[in-house]
């Protein structure tokens, strides 16, 4: 998604060639929370919640990317839930979303957007 | 509450007690079952596997003892008392009925020739009998069966598996004269002659001569021939054990048996018989399917039913010493009119017979020897109309396109439990959308499991997609991806989901992929795109708990370990603050590390000389070991040593669920082989190699796949066994529903794996070769590869920063996770298969 909200702060997650495609990466804000980063094989950034909604445990960003009919998801390596990378909603459970967030390329560096006045969405 | 007594506790007096449970859930019947044998019931159709590596209790049927039945075994019925309603035992028990069951099945029929009673003559009917035989082969040489049917077949086989020359003498002028036509039983006796049995038709025995130690020592033929023979088994046939009917006055039939009406109820309406005892109208059968059949009308009836038994099928498609034999329906053609259509095809080794009306327009029966593929779809056939060209249905391409859907509903698929093609589509429309919930709720497809093929047809049929593609991205079955990897020389995900599937791939496709690339020789699991395939575990080499924290399993093959690697080990777990635990397969298990500590952690123990215990992939575990002979004073064989060797042969290898092995030294079993994917286990010969084992959800015993090995013939069957696995099983398929996956099951099995029948052992042991030759350690690969290593991280934007969701407290004296507050209130669903 590279969309960007009118009151967001700009944060560097990690230089581009960090990034490889469908390999996330954990990315740390300034308030402690945590980010999983990707990009798809056809180029897109995302970004989405690091903790597993069903576990607690931080490890979204080490789950496997692909998609299902078309729609890009990553599933939590924990419990293997399946959630969209668009919208951070699991596919399987309408009541259980991860919170997305603004990224985008600037350069050479991959950039999440975190809300200004309130970073914890 | 009424009292129910059953004398008889064979597999249909079982059958009745456990259909009876099912049904009278009100409990208005308690159930007292004598039985004369030592043991409660056992599967005596499958008998022979007694010799052939399975115990008493793997034969025994389930255990039906409870509240509201009692179960006396070695307990003899002596005499029933009808005016009074009592039953009196040997031990001097008496019991009172309100309704009495007679399943007392039958005895071999001994002629009586001279000498038929000496010391070396058996019969093959209970696990005493074989106990007895196995006992008179000790140091034997040549043994001689009377009577070539069915039973005589079988017992020729137990005497060839217990190291005899093996001779079968049948008065008739072809084997299995009850079953088969002439043509077929000369194609059997072709090809069991082939096996090294001698056979000799169309010749009486006259006598049984003893030897100056006073046992069987040679048979007498009316051809004026002397057979030499340590021992005799007598088959020529049953009667039905009427004795204690007959001495009550119940109503016998001419040539035996206790007649029964409709309702399977004798001439006493209090009284009912079953199972080979009974005599149905001027028929005794002796198979198992009629008897289960009369077994469960008499359930029916006990709690207010009006089933009936009118008859029953006589078909039977059996195994005898690995050839292939069926008979159903109208076998011999004996209905009016009855037209013959025979293939015989001497060339192929594959005899088939169909008889048909007059018209050529109804399927009456047939034989079939040598192939009886086509017995599943042709046996439900018999009675209606044909749907094409007879010859056509038996030629070799014929049988194959013949489908479930050819059936009437009220064709019976499964014969041994009497359902029918409608019951199953019912059971189906009812939700049971696969073979083992069709099992359970109909019970088709529990005994001869020879109808299982059909119930999957059915389940296609039905609409209930029996899909192998593995995920929505790939239409192939992981076998056929081999097949594609391996024809097309693929070493990528990309190139294989863009030649072959669709879309960017899941959490179900990929890791499937990255296995059978990894199987196949791809190299670092960690290298380039690979990385981005693995399952949650071998994506970082270890296995992640519950806190997003990961264990690291060092291996330790065999389970032996130096004090100074055991010293190691807890020095770096006391440095890395780590809990550990000595895990169920025979090693140490260190929990609690940050992924950023994974290579330091690694970097010690690598460096102390230990490497990837593969804890966290779909690969070879442990090679449990016993102490053998290093130390056991039963041991007879260096197990340890072997467990080694195994494991490092293995060791790395990729393959669709996890492996585990274990060799013992000796029968003791210490190191529970039979409980593993392969299990060894020594013999004063050598090594017995058993296969299919596992705990876990289904437990299985494993199966002796060959017997008295030495290292070299075990390893290189092992090689065999796994390369043939890895390259057919499905995804998270572990080998023992990989086998029974397998058409012919473990016969096939050891056909490709010992006899070599699909010409592809070298491949096999050369793909094996491949994968040993190329064994390097992952962990070692990972710590000299600065890429490799910078995915182990926490934060790509802080890589040293620790998670701050982790912390742990302390539990006896060890770090454990602790309880965060955040899985208080989250939803608590799992995805089916979460398990790794
Ligand atoms: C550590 C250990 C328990 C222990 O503390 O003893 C263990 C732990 C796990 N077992 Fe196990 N099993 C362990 C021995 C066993 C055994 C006993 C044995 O191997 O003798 C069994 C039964 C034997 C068998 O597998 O046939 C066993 C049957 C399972 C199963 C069921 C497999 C099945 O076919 O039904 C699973 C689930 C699966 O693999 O899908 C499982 C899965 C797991 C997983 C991987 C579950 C998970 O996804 O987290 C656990 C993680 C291991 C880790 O983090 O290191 N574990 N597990 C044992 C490690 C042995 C080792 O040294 O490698
Ligand atoms: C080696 C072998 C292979 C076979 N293979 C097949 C096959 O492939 N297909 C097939 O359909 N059938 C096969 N059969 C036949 C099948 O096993 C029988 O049809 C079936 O066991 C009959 O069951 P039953 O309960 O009537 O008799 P049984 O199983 O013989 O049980 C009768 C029981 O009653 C006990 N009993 C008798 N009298 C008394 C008494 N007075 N008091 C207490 N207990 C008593 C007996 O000891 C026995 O345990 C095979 C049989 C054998 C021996
Ligand atoms: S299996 Fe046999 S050799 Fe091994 S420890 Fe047990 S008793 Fe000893
Ligand atoms: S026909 Fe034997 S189990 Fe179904």
């Amino acid at each position: 998604m590279t969309t960007t909200t009118p009151t967001a702060t700009w944060i560097d997650a990690c230089p581009t060639s960090r990034l490889h495609p469908e390999d996330g990466v954990a990315v740390l804000l300034p308030d402690g929370h945590q980010i999983a980063l990707f990009r798809t094989r056809d180029h897109h950034l995302y970004a989405v919640d690091n903790i597993d909604p069903y576990t607690g445990a931080a490890v979204i960003a080490r789950g496997i990317v692909g998609d299902r009919g078309g729609e890009p998801t990553i599933a939590s390596p924990m419990l293997k839930n399946v959630f969209s990378l668009r919208t951070g909603q699991s596919l399987d459970d309408e009541h259980t979303r991860l919170n997305t967030w603004a990224v985008r390329q600037n350069q050479t560096t991959v950039q999440i957007a975190v809300p200004a006045q309130e970073q914890t969405p | 509450m009424e009292e129910l007594v059953v004398i008889g506790n064979g597999m249909v007096g079982h059958r009745l007690v456990e259909a009876l449970r099912d049904r009278d859930t009100a409990h208005h019947w308690h159930t007292t079952v004598v039985g004369e044998e030592p043991r409660t019931a056992y599967d005596r159709v499958a008998l022979s596997s007694y010799l052939d590596g399975a115990s008493a209790q793997d034969l025994s049927l389930t255990d039906v003892r409870g509240p509201h039945v009692d179960v006396h075994v070695n307990e003899r019925a002596t005499a029933i008392d009808r005016a009074h309603h009592t039953v009196t035992t040997a031990t001097g028990r008496v019991l009172t009925y309100d309704r009495l069951v007679l399943a007392t099945g039958s005895t071999p029929f001994v002629p009586p020739i001279p000498g038929h009673d000496l010391p070396g003559c058996h019969v093959y009917r209970t696990i005493e009998d074989l106990d007895a035989i196995t006992a008179s082969a000790q140091g034997a040489r040549t043994g001689v069966v009377i009577g070539g049917g069915l039973l005589g077949l079988e017992a020729a086989n137990a005497l060839r598996l217990l190291g005899l020359q093996a001779h079968v003498v049948e008065l008739a002028p072809h084997l299995m004269p009850a079953q088969i036509d002439e043509g077929a039983g000369a194609l059997l006796r072709t090809l069991i002659t082939d096996l090294g049995v001698h056979i000799h038709t169309g010749t009486a025995s006259t006598a049984v001569e003893a030897g100056p130690d006073g046992r069987a020592a040679r048979l007498a033929l009316d051809t004026g021939t002397r057979l030499d023979t340590d021992l005799v088994v007598f088959s020529v046939g049953i009667r039905p054990r009427d004795d204690l009917a007959r001495a009550a006055d119940l109503t016998i039939g001419e040539r035996g048996g206790i007649v029964i009406d409709d309702t399977c109820t004798t001439s006493d309406a209090h009284i009912h018989a079953i199972g080979e005892a009974a005599h149905h109208r001027g028929t005794v059968y002796g198979l198992i399917a009629p008897g289960n059949a009369m077994a469960e009308v008499v359930a029916d009836r006990l709690v207010g039913g009006s089933a009936t038994f009118t008859g029953a099928d006589t078909s039977t498609k059996l195994k005898l010493l690995g050839v292939d034999v069926a008979s159903f329906g109208d076998a011999h053609g004996r209905t009016p009119g009855a037209l013959d259509v025979v293939v015989n095809d001497a060339a192929h080794r594959r005899y088939a017979k169909l008889v048909v009306s007059d018209d050529a327009t109804t399927l009456l029966g047939g034989v079939l020897v040598g192939d009886a593929s086509a017995y599943a779809t042709l046996r439900p056939l018999v009675g209606s109309p044909l749907p094409g060209d007879p010859l056509a249905l038996i030629s070799p391409e014929g049988g194959a396109t013949l489908g479930a859907d050819a059936l009437p509903d009220t064709a019976q698929i499964c014969s041994c439990n009497a359902v029918t093609k409608g019951e199953l589509t019912e059971a189906i429309a009812r939700g049971n959308h696969d073979v083992p919930a069709l099992k359970t709720c109909t019970k088709a497809g529990t005994s001869c499991g020879s109808c299982v093929p059909m119930l999957k047809q059915i389940l296609t049929q039905a609409g209930i997609a029996q899909s192998k593609a593995l995920c929505e991205h790939f239409p192939q079955s992981r076998a056929e991806l081999v097949e594609i990897v391996q024809a097309t020389g693929t070493t990528t995900f990309s190139a294989l989901i863009e030649g072959h599937g669709t879309g960017h791939g899941c959490d179900v496709c990929k890791p499937a992929v990255a296995s059978i690339l990894a199987s196949l020789g791809g190299g670092h699991i960690l290298e380039g795109e690979q990385a981005t395939l693995q399952d949650t575990n071998d994506r970082y080499l270890a296995n992640m708990q519950r806190n997003g924290t990961y264990s690291v399993v060092p291996r330790i093959p065999g389970g032996e370990i130096t004090p100074d690697k055991l010293i190691v080990i807890g020095e770096v777990a006391r440095d890395f603050h780590l809990y550990t635990k000595i895990t169920g397969g025979q090693r140490i298990d260190l929990f609690g590390a940050r992924l950023e500590q994974l290579p330091a952690i690694w970097k010690r123990l690598v460096d102390a000389g230990f490497e990837s215990g593969h804890a966290y992939g779909k690969s070879l575990r442990t090679v449990k070991s016993c102490v053998g002979t290093t130390w056991c004073r039963y041991g007879v064989q260096d197990s340890v040593g072997l467990a080694i060797r195994l494991e490092e042969r293995y060791r790395g290898l990729r393959s669709p669920h996890k492996l585990k092995a274990a060799v013992s030294g000796c029968a003791r079993e210490c190191a529970e082989a039979r409980g593993k994917d392969f299990g060894v286990i020594a013999t004063d010969q050598g090594w017995n190699l058993y296969v299919g084992g596992n705990g876990g959800f289904t437990p299985r015993h494993a199966q002796l796949l060959a017997a008295d090995l030495d290292e070299d013939t075990l390893t290189r069957y092992i090689d065999r066994f796994l390369m043939f696995y890895v390259r057919t099983a499905d995804r998270l398929q572990r080998t023992a529903p990989w086998i029974e996956s397998l058409e012919g099951g473990l016969d096939h099995l050891r056909d490709v794996v010992v006899h070599d029948r699909l010409g592809i052992a070298d491949e096999l042991e050369t793909a094996m070769a491949h994968h040993v030759a190329s064994y390097t350690d992952e962990w070692a690969a990972v710590l000299t590869d600065p890429d490799k290593l910078a995915r182990f991280v926490s934060f790509t934007n802080a890589p040293d920063t620790p998670d701050p969701t982790i912390s742990f407290t302390t539990t006896r004296d060890q770090p454990v996770p602790t309880t965060t507050t955040v899985n208080l209130g989250m939803p608590a669903r799992r995805p089916q298969e979460a398990t790794r």
